[in-house]
């Protein structure tokens, strides 16, 4: 397995404050991967330095097999590299309709003038349909996104990642508010889509996490705490410790 | 009323010198009557010098009596007397010596003494060395502001033996700084002229710089090439150069006729409109003199002709400039003093420069403090609550109209400025409060509508004051003790009402940072910025939290409005003149920090006095460059000067 | 693809024949063509509310659409305006130059036509010399393009100044009144080289014309109609597609947008530097029908009128800024035009030259917080249709 994405001693900090702090994290083509923490642990501000949202004040990050560095590049072509990221709180463009949504996320040339005259093809369109059965809103395809559930609007932004064709997701908190039944699609989703690209869920929920069945990281205080299995981190005394308080 | 007081005066003195003196006033008149009679300005000399050097203390009134055309001469016996004209239309004359009343007397039995101009400014410096003693400071005092006004070389001796006999420690200061000068300009010694200029180099009096200056002036001349013309030279010029074009050059040469004229398009033109015949300019027809270069090959054939003149071509130019040289010279005849003038000149320049850039250094700073005033309530609605409100300049308006309505119930302007303040305070605040409520709350989270809505407000109030106030500017007129300004030096001063700006936005920081730090309402406005699900949750209403910072903003521009409009014009339209720089001084200092703003309003201050001083005739310009340097400044620091980073900075 | 794209939209079909009908009918009423119904000024306000129209709907694009509140529009406006002003004032005076000097006993040489008219044009400024920007004033081709090209290089160069270095929201709508502000500041300066403060004039007058005005003025109205027409399309096909997705994406949620990999910043350049030569356009169609342009017409103001304008008729649809600054302007000058009548109270009287303004002041704050969708809600009301397309 080889390893798609390769941070190494990144730190940051905001007015003296260090929110992360020498981190080193890797992760391999076609993997899933948990990552946990309390709160402040610097799992969102991982994923703005990775997306390219925060300058990282020192360290190397390194992406796919040609080992470019992300450092320096902008959200845009970072995403375009093969980055995908979902928010926390589900973010669908809602004033337009699921096909509208699928199709701006659809792998094309984002260049303006390539989209100003781009007129949606057969295969487009099938694809679409393809990503709205993965997704379960076929149904839905014509719908303004702003109707959909919650849990409905979740799956959207996960099918617009996976448009994207990204060759690593950045997911964060994907269950939160979500129904046990939604949960449950979510990890089928989740597990469905790692089998061919690299996968990073940020979670605070244990059990969602025990279900994906991957490797998990902790983060405590901007640094890697532990990796390893769910059952082996939760052994961990310095897991206990930071999760329970010492 | 000066005629009578100066009768008065010379009765004074008559008791006092009269009896002493060996000749009489009359006597001294009747020794230059021919001279006087005459009146013409070229031989009255004499006559004035001998009534000015006769040392009778009443030539005094018998100079101010003939300068303004009050002394008459009596025909039957020449005799000349002080003349007023009596109701009846008869003359009442009164004795020079000792002013008493001789009689009245039909016009006609009278020669009225009419000196024409030139006379009357001869008199006028005769006049000088009586009113540099006169026993009334006040008129000595006009006599040196006059003789400064208008400095001439026979003033010099009245003006040097006038020092020592002066009281007066500040006319004396005055008299001997004047003599100094004038020594510069007018001494027969040159040694006294140099060591007078070498005394005072560097001095940053206006009146030096103005004294050097003329000395310093400079003639053009020429001379032939092989000589050098016998002149205090100042440079030589090189025909082409910045100082003296060619053209100018060669213009020179032709008017002393050294050279022939140069023909020019004008005088081609009319010596060819001269010449047709029959439709033709010798071989050309006229139809075709549609270009320069037809033109010129037309006038060529008709100088071949002998019909005009030849034309000057540039190598007769050329040739002739070769032949000459050029320069400039000073009009002073003498090398020393120039030089000395030239180095103290420069020594001054180089004083007044440093002196300037301090100026400029107040003048930037009063700027900043007006830019902070007018930003400060923004900063607070602005910065501090992310509330944009584009009626911030309609409310420092409005604080500027309640000064000036206050000011029509209450006179005195120190009291309506007393009462102004905390009731444009009062005013500015209720109107905030009912904008709040009105308007913003709705639009919370909302700015771009926010900034829409506000609009319209702006709109409507600025229409309401135009309606209740008309169009034109009305004043606010500042008490009486912030006229005037402080005199650092010749150079360096500042209104005293600038300062009392300065002094108000120091004021208004401190108030600010008092309030935000250190009282409760401060401390619920940072807790409902960050957090006002947390802040409603431990007991604060976000509701009148928001109402009564929103109010404070606005009250506070309020207060800024008075003090604006003690400088500035109020109309209705005062607020936009304000509202664009104030939302730069914001941003540019980076929002929600109070020192940003300090330091926003500083730089652009700073940077448009700085273009206003590069180029000074422009004020409108610097505004463009300001904007220009505010759009490229963004680019390097985003988030303002003062930048929160972080989370805190939200997205 | 442009069958397919009017299909989706009935309204720019009925937008466009409503917009026909209208010019038919002005054109038939009005003195140019003999009935005399309309006048010829009125001819005129209409033309020039036509271009204002057409701004609006470049407004709408970039607010509406986009999402950036620009508060600079204003200064394309006026920039299109000075270049055809340039050469609309150069070819009159140098016809009106020319034939004063032809009375001369020499024929006049170009050389002294160019200083005549130096003069005549700039003498009002003190000078008589002709600044650099006025060298290809005798080219209509050129000046022509720098209708388009100027006002289109100033918004890609402030566009890609302002949106590289990430300032969005209240900032950027400072920061491009401060753009006009600085603009209009620049050209009240005689050294601008475009008459200070008095701006150009005689616009109304088309050089080598001899049709009246009521004619000219027709000319100028149908060619405001197709300008507003064509504008209307383009806009509304950029807006149909992809394209109008990711912008309207960019206008919801920008972080999204550039997530999905779109250069966010492109897209803002594009949209702000389009606009801007449409608004362009518009104005070098405008000022001619005004007759004159001066620098108060790119004063910040006007271009929070154009806001007001769209957010009344309703942003986010075209035909909503269309019909709002019809609207508007149109009643507005009713207003301060001194036409409408004076209501006496006993008390007070109101003039409406007056109060209008506070009127239209308190009218958009009601509009901003009661009405979002603006007038263009009640066609919602009657269509019953979600109104987030065109």
């Amino acid at each position: 397995m080889s390893t798609l994405l390769e941070v190494s001693g990144v730190s940051v900090s905001f007015d003296g404050f260090r929110a992360i702090n020498n981190l080193s994290f890797q992760i391999g083509d076609a993997e899933l991967r948990a990552v946990i923490g309390p709160n402040g642990a610097g799992k969102t501000t991982f994923m703005d330095i990775v997306t390219g949202k925060t300058k990282p004040d020192e360290g190397h990050i390194i992406w796919g097999s040609m080992s470019r560095s992300l450092i320096g590049m902008s959200e845009a072509k970072i995403a375009r590299a093969g980055i995908g990221r979902k928010f926390q709180k589900p973010t669908v463009f809602e004033e337009q309709t699921v096909q509208e949504n699928l199709l701006m996320a659809l792998r094309k040339d984002r260049g303006p003038l390539a989209v100003l005259f781009f007129k949606p093809s057969k295969p487009d369109l099938e694809r679409v349909a393809e990503l709205a059965e993965e997704i379960g809103l076929t149904d839905a395809l014509m719908r303004v996104s702003g109707e959909l559930s919650h849990g409905q609007k979740q799956w959207l932004e996960i099918g617009m990642l996976l448009a994207q064709e990204p060759r690593l997701l950045l997911v964060d908190e994907p269950a939160a508010g979500m129904t046990p039944a939604e949960r449950e699609k979510t990890t089928a989703i989740l597990v469905e889509a790692a089998k061919t690209r690299a996968v990073v869920v940020v979670e605070h929920d244990m059990e969602f996490v025990r279900r994906l069945n991957c490797k998990v990281t902790v983060l405590h205080e901007g640094a890697v705490l532990a990796e390893g299995t769910l059952d082996h981190v939760t052994k961990n005394q310095d897991v206990i410790d930071v999760y329970l308080g010492r | 009323m000066k005629f009578m007081f100066l009768a008065m005066l010379a009765a004074l003195f008559m008791t006092s010198f009269a009896s002493a003196q060996a000749t009489s006033v009359q006597e001294v008149l009747q020794s230059q009557r021919e001279l006087i009679e005459k009146s013409s300005r070229r031989t009255i000399g004499p006559a004035i010098d001998a009534i000015s050097e006769s040392g009778l203390p009443q030539m005094q009134t018998v100079l101010e009596a003939w300068q303004s055309k009050n002394m008459w001469q009596r025909k039957e016996d020449g005799l000349f007397f002080l003349g007023a004209k009596n109701e009846d239309g008869t003359y009442a004359l009164s004795d020079f010596e000792d002013g008493a009343a001789v009689g009245d007397f039909e016009k006609k039995a009278l020669k009225q003494l009419k000196p024409n101009s030139g006379i009357r400014a001869m008199i006028a410096t005769a006049l000088v060395q009586f009113q540099l003693s006169d026993p009334d400071p006040r008129k000595r005092a006009e006599a040196l502001s006059s003789i400064s006004r208008d400095p001439e070389a026979a003033l010099l001796a009245p003006l040097r033996a006038s020092i020592d006999g002066e009281k007066h420690t500040v006319i004396k200061a005055r008299k001997v700084r004047l003599e100094r000068l004038m020594t510069m300009a007018y001494d027969e010694n040159i040694t006294a002229r140099v060591a007078a200029i070498d005394e005072m180099a560097g001095d940053l009096g206006v009146d030096f710089r103005a004294t050097l200056n003329p000395i310093l002036t400079t003639t053009a001349v020429f001379s032939e090439a092989d000589e050098t013309p016998d002149a205090n030279i100042a440079r030589e010029l090189i025909p082409g150069d910045e100082a003296l074009s060619r053209v100018a050059a060669y213009d020179r040469l032709v008017a002393a006729e050294l050279a022939p004229t140069l023909i020019t398009k004008d005088m081609r033109d009319a010596a060819l409109e001269a010449n047709i015949d029959g439709g033709r300019v010798g071989s050309w027809p006229v139809a075709q003199l549609s270009t320069e270069g037809a033109r010129d090959e037309a006038y060529d054939a008709l100088v071949a002709e002998g019909l005009a003149d030849p034309r000057v071509t540039e190598d007769d130019v050329s040739e002739s400039l070769a032949a000459y040289r050029f320069y400039e010279a000073y009009t002073e005849p003498s090398v020393d003093v120039t030089t000395a003038a030239k180095a103290a000149l420069a020594k001054s320049e180089a004083r007044v420069a440093v002196s300037q850039a301090a100026d400029l250094g107040l003048d930037a700073l009063s700027l900043a403090s007006i830019y902070f005033l007018a930003a400060i309530g923004l900063a607070i609605t602005f910065g501090v609550m992310g509330v944009i409100n584009m009626a911030h300049g309609e409310f420092i308006m409005m604080g500027a109209y309640t000064g000036y309505v206050v000011q029509l119930f209450i006179p005195n302007h120190t009291a309506s400025i007393l009462v102004a303040v905390p009731l444009a305070f009062a005013v500015t605040f209720a109107a905030g409060v009912l904008l709040e409520r009105l308007v913003i709350r709705w639009l919370y989270h909302r700015p771009l509508e926010t900034l829409l809505a506000t609009f319209g407000v702006s709109i409507a109030l600025q229409q309401l004051a135009k309606n209740i106030f008309g169009t034109q500017a009305r004043p606010l007129t500042a008490p009486s003790w912030l006229d005037g300004a402080w005199m650092i030096n010749d150079v360096v001063s500042i209104s005293y009402i600038r300062i009392a700006i300065f002094i108000l936005a120091l004021i208004f920081l401190a108030l600010f940072l008092f309030i935000m730090k250190r009282t409760r309402l401060g401390l619920e406005t940072r807790a409902v910025t960050q957090n006002p699900r947390m802040a409603a949750s431990m007991g604060i209403n976000p509701d009148r939290v928001n109402m009564l910072t929103f109010g404070l903003g606005s009250g506070i521009a309020g207060i800024a409005g008075v003090a604006i409009g003690l400088f500035a014009k109020v109309t209705s339209e005062m607020g936009g003149d304000y509202i664009v720089q104030s939302f730069m001084t914001v941003v540019v200092g980076g929002v929600g920090n109070i020192w940003g703003t300090l330091a926003g309003a500083a730089m652009i201050g700073g940077f448009q006095k700085g273009v206003e001083w590069l180029n000074p005739s422009n004020t409108l310009a610097a505004q463009t460059y300001m904007i220009i340097f505010i759009i490229i400044f963004i680019q390097f620091r985003p988030r303002g000067i003062i930048a929160l980073k972080g989370r805190a900075a939200g997205d | 693809m442009e069958r397919s794209f009017i299909a989706r939209n009935p309204s720019v079909l009925v937008f466009l024949a409503i917009l026909a009908l209208f010019t038919l009918v002005v054109t038939v009423f009005a003195e140019g063509f003999g009935v005399g119904l309309i006048s010829t000024s009125f001819v005129k306000t209409l033309g020039k509310t036509l271009c204002l129209c057409l701004i609006a709907v470049a407004m709408d694009l970039i607010w509406g659409y986009a999402g950036i509140l620009s508060l600079g529009h204003f200064a394309f406006f006026g920039l299109g305006g000075y270049m055809v002003g340039m050469w609309l004032m150069y070819e009159r005076t140098k016809q009106i130059v020319e034939s004063s000097l032809s009375e001369g006993i020499l024929p006049p040489t170009p050389e002294e036509i160019e200083a005549a008219i130096g003069n005549q044009i700039f003498g009002v400024v003190g000078s008589n010399e002709f600044p650099v920007i006025w060298a290809f004033a005798d080219s209509f081709v050129l000046q022509m393009a720098f209708v388009v090209l100027v006002p289109g290089l100033l918004a890609l160069v402030f566009g890609w100044l302002a949106f590289r270095s990430r300032v969005t929201g209240v900032y950027l709508s400072i920061l491009t009144q401060a753009m006009t502000l600085g603009l209009s500041l620049y050209l009240f300066q005689n050294a601008s080289g475009l008459r200070g403060n008095n701006g150009l004039s005689g616009l109304q007058n088309l050089p080598g014309v001899t049709a009246p005005q009521s004619v000219v003025s027709l000319w100028f109205f149908w060619a405001s109609a197709l300008a507003l027409g064509v504008g209307y399309l383009l806009v509304a096909w950029v807006v149909s597609g992809k394209f109008g997705s990711v912008i309207r994406g960019i206008r919801d949620n920008e972080a999204r947008v550039r997530f999905l990999g779109y250069s966010v910043e492109s897209y803002k350049l594009a949209v702000f530097t389009l606009t801007a030569c449409i608004a362009g356009i518009a104005g070098a169609l405008y000022y001619p029908q005004a007759g004159i342009i001066n620098p108060a017409e790119v004063a910040p103001i006007a271009s929070i009128y154009l806001a007001v304008w769209v957010a009344i008729g309703g942003r986010g649809r075209l035909y909503g800024a269309v019909i709002g600054t019809a609207f508007v302007s149109l009643v507005s000058s009713w207003f301060t035009g001194g036409q409408a009548p004076n209501v006496n109270l006993g008390f007070y009287t109101i003039k409406w030259v007056d109060w209008w303004l506070i009127l239209l002041g308190l009218s958009f704050v009601l509009v901003t917080l009661y009405a979002p969708k603006g007038m263009g809600g009640l066609v919602d009301l009657i269509t019953r249709k979600k109104g987030s397309d065109i």
